[in-house]
């Protein structure tokens, strides 16, 4: 069904098709919306562990003399504070402060950095990254170099420990380890992910990757590790309350509205967005984003209007069932006065109009 | 795989005639299409309804589904089950999984709906 659409393929497909999974079109990318249920996958990952294919995602390299001072002006988390060997999530942002897209920024060596990236941006980003002065820099788009393949749940860190020697246990979140082996090929493990869970992320080369996901599975197996597919993705990253490009922030959002603040360092002096985002930072927001449970029977979805006293307020963002919290739930911008906790919303689902309530965020944290 | 004794829509429903009164689901294609299934929206028994109207949605974790009426008529019951147990239509939609009873409007035509065979082969040419 899908060979006429032109879409890509990540050198997992044939792995997916094999394991019959249901593909989709993502982004351009053919991708596995789920491999059975997305609430066993869901719970997999919430359980014990889940596998991703997250090899659509793009990997922009930024080196040289001139790499660090060119991040520093053109995202707002502090780059100089990253050690060799640690990452931060931060943005791309327009001279608005509004986000082209999010992204990790890995510090691989002094003058070496990787910007992994939405795979729907790929090419605005790094059209927007070198549109930008760039002395002493070379910057180069590597997406086609790496397969990323994530591991996420509790049971992840003993999982992988069975196909790597390399030392996870004094791996913190956020920090990862450069050429290690994993399954016998040559691997970086993050231990990050979009789950709300413990895991890692695996960079790895292309060809490898189908050698290494059935590997993971293989060992993984009798610990109920299942391939998870995007369906599961969405469900967890939402209940973990992490914003989605495209839902909680794109060109229109800033930080400080869609609750990222933490991300934004001001104190370093100028970068792309800088002048908006002080301006916010001293005069407050007229907006934010917020979670919110719905109370009513149904679940509302993106685009449905919030109402307040009959009047619409905002739009949801994001809005889901979160299969471990049996609820559901969602994201809204709504005005800064209706963004606190226990306020009630009303949302317009098609003919009805659902109960709901401002709810802290993230809906799930690990225990 | 689908029962000989129903008629189908190309909307993926399958209807159980009997006498003036027929009895509305989804299909197992149109389940598995959908995904697993958290909500259903049920008509109200007394609400009358135009062939095409919409009486209903079911949800999926990731999806909204649309309930079209194929026929003219009024709702004389609802699955009342589906309200906490909505995966029914999952687990056994050609049966437990129903969704409403319609007392069809007089001089109702059912020529438009498919016979089991022709609706598996509609359905296969849809996925």
């Amino acid at each position: 069904m899908s060979e006429a659409t032109g879409a890509k393929k990540t050198p997992l497909y044939d792995v997916h098709v094999e394991a019959k999974a249901k593909m989709v079109d993502f982004a351009g990318w053919l991708m596995p919306v789920k491999y059975g249920s997305e609430i066993d996958e869901h719970r997999a990952v919430r359980t014990a562990a889940g596998l991703f294919d997250v090899s659509h995602m793009g990997e922009i390299r930024v080196r040289g003399e001139g790499a660090l001072d060119f991040l520093q002006g053109l995202t707002p988390n502090n780059v100089s504070r990253l050690k060799i060997g640690q990452a931060h999530y931060s943005g791309l942002l327009t001279a608005e402060a509004g986000y082209i897209d999010d992204l990790l920024v890995y510090r691989l060596a002094e003058d070496d950095f990787l910007l992994v990236v939405n795979a729907s941006n790929i090419d605005d980003d790094f059209e927007h990254i070198v549109s930008q002065p760039h002395p002493g820099c070379e910057i180069e788009n590597h997406s086609d170099r790496y397969a990323l393949i994530a591991l996420q749940g509790p049971k992840a860190p003993e999982i992988l420990a069975r196909v790597t020697d390399a030392e996870l246990d004094g791996l913190a979140y956020y920090w990862f380890l450069q050429d290690q082996k994993v399954a016998g090929a040559d691997c970086l493990i993050s231990r990050t992910g979009y789950t709300g869970e413990l895991g890692f992320e695996l960079y790895l080369a292309p060809e490898d990757a189908p050698t290494v996901w059935r590997k993971l599975i293989e060992v993984g197996a009798a610990d109920g590790l299942l391939p998870a597919g995007l369906g599961a993705r969405d469900t967890l990253r939402l209940e973990a309350g992490m914003a989605l490009y495209g839902h909680e922030i794109n060109r229109t959002t800033t930080a400080y509205e869609a609750g990222l603040g933490w991300t934004v360092k001001l104190k370093k002096g100028d970068f792309l967005g800088s002048e908006v985002l002080a301006r916010q930072k001293a005069e407050g927001v007229d907006r934010k984003l917020v979670g919110f449970e719905v109370k009513s029977k149904g679940i509302a979805r993106q685009g449905h209007r919030i109402l307040r006293d009959g009047e619409a307020v905002g739009e949801v963002c994001s809005g889901t069932f979160g299969p471990t919290l049996q609820k559901a739930i969602g994201t809204a911008y709504v005005p800064t006065e209706l963004s606190e906790v226990g306020t009630e919303l009303q949302i317009e689902v098609r003919k009805r109009v659902l109960d709901a309530e401002v709810v802290e965020m993230p809906f799930y944290k690990r225990s | 795989m689908y029962p000989e004794s129903y008629l189908y829509s190309e909307e993926h429903e399958w209807l159980h005639v009997d006498e003036d009164v027929c009895t509305l689901g989804i299909t197992k294609f149109a389940q598995e299409e959908l995904g697993e299934v958290v909500f259903v929206e049920l008509p109200n028994v007394g609400d009358t309804f135009e062939k095409g109207d919409e009486i209903g949605t079911i949800e999926s974790v990731k999806a909204v589904a649309e309930i079209y009426t194929p026929l003219s008529g009024e709702i004389i019951e609802v699955n009342s089950e589906l309200d906490d147990s909505p995966e029914l239509i999952n687990e056994d939609p050609h049966k437990r999984g129903w969704i409403c009873k319609i007392r069809m409007a007089s001089g109702t035509d059912l020529s438009d709906l498919m016979s089991a065979e022709k609706y598996a082969d509609f359905a296969s040419g849809d996925s």
